[in-house]
Order: C-alpha cells, then sequence, then structure tokens
C-alpha cells in the first residue's frame, strides 16, 4: 500500500516537471517567433489594415471575413498582453492600450495607415504623425 | 515663590428656581411645541428623481497623460517583445 502511494505521488511530480518544461518551452519559445505573419504584414502594407488610437488594430476599408478574423486574432492578442502589463504596472487596461498605441502610431512606417485625433484614417508619411495631445514624445 | 491661595472665587450654588428659571410646566409646554415644529419639517422631504437615461461616464477622458508618460518606457518594451501582433 505504502509503496503504490509512493509510487503514484512519483508519478504525479514526474507528470508536474513535464508541465511545467513543455510551459516554460512556450513561453521561452515566443520571442524567439516575434515576427508579423505574412498576411499581416502585407495588411499593413497595403493600407487595409491600420493602427487605431486605443491600442488596437483597425480595417482601414471594407472588411473582408478574413480580414476581419486576423483583425479580431491580434486583438484578442493585444488585449491580453495589455491586461497583463496594465495590471503589472497598476494601471488600467484602456491606459495602458492607450499608451500603447501612441507607440504603436509613432512606430508606423511610410505607407501605413494609422487614426489621427478627429477619427479619420491617415497615411503615415515621412512626417511625424498625428497624435493624441496626451502623447509621449 | 508662588503664594497658596485660590486664583478664582466662585459664587455660591444656586437651585434653578433661585436663578428664576422656568418651571416644569412651561418646560413641558415648550418642548411640545419644538418636538410638533421638527415634525412639519419632515413632512416637507426633499426628493431626488433618477434621470431618464443612463448616466454615462467616458472613461477615456479621464486617462491623464501623466499616466500615460508613467507607461510610455514599459509599453515600448511590450510591443517590442510582441512584435508579431504589432
Amino acid at each position: 500500500m505504502g509503496t503504490g502511494m509512493k509510487t503514484t505521488l512519483t508519478r504525479k511530480l514526474s507528470l508536474a516537471a513535464a508541465a511545467f518544461a513543455l510551459a516554460g518551452g512556450a513561453i521561452l519559445a515566443t520571442p524567439a517567433q516575434a515576427q508579423r505573419d505574412p498576411a499581416y504584414e502585407a495588411a499593413r502594407a497595403a493600407g487595409k489594415v491600420g493602427e487605431r488610437m486605443d491600442g488596437y488594430l483597425g480595417i482601414v476599408g471594407t472588411a473582408t471575413p478574413d480580414l476581419q478574423r486576423m483583425v479580431n486574432d491580434i486583438n484578442i492578442k493585444r488585449r491580453a498582453v495589455y491586461a497583463q502589463r496594465a495590471q503589472a504596472a497598476n494601471a488600467t487596461v484602456e491606459e495602458y492600450a492607450l499608451t500603447a498605441g501612441c507607440i504603436a502610431i509613432a512606430k508606423t512606417v511610410p505607407g501605413e495607415k494609422y487614426q489621427a485625433p478627429d477619427g479619420s484614417w491617415q497615411t503615415r508619411t515621412g512626417a511625424p504623425p498625428q497624435r493624441d495631445s496626451r502623447c509621449p514624445a | 515663590m508662588i503664594p497658596a491661595e485660590l486664583t478664582a472665587r466662585c459664587a455660591a450654588a444656586t437651585t434653578l428656581a433661585m436663578q428664576g428659571g422656568a418651571r416644569p410646566i412651561t418646560r413641558a409646554i415648550r418642548s411640545l411645541v419644538l418636538v410638533t415644529a421638527g415634525a412639519a419639517a419632515l413632512g416637507g422631504c426633499i426628493s431626488v428623481e433618477a434621470p431618464e437615461r443612463p448616466i454615462v461616464i467616458e472613461l477615456n477622458i479621464n486617462i491623464r497623460q501623466e499616466v500615460i508618460y508613467r507607461l510610455a518606457a514599459d509599453a515600448g518594451n511590450t510591443i517590442e517583445e510582441n512584435a508579431d501582433i504589432f
């Protein structure tokens, strides 16, 4: 009886260790594949999607099901990241997202779309983008 | 040295009747009048009505610049660490 319980415990521990290793591997693997999906990169370059003021991705023209799915997928992932980091920084998700939006708009390259403070979509040129007055320099 | 004597003298103790105060029956009438006045005041309650439309608070305008400045460096790192979704 005692040996049986010990074996079960050992098995449970090794399972836990394996799960830990998998989780750790997944966390470590994430930064390595930190590259935009080709479809996302193409949609950005074509001006089909743009950076919204609120820190999320927006569809600039007409929304196709494929485009909508891609934008939703990215925005769900962004929201998860914002929520996690906002909690760590003792801020609200909206505050964190707006801050990220400021920076994401600043990082757009000429030809990409971004949302101006008046809500309109603008094409980034070589000049600095029109941003919310609260955005950091 | 401090001289050992009283610093202030007190008047001798007197009863209410000796001071010419109100008699018990007069006081009873006075308090009755006060209670009646209080009851009348309670009748004039102020009523506050709820607005027909719900109160919507626009949270976006409450985000202050100082908060954004505090988060800017952290958010910049987040974008670089998650370059696949930005």
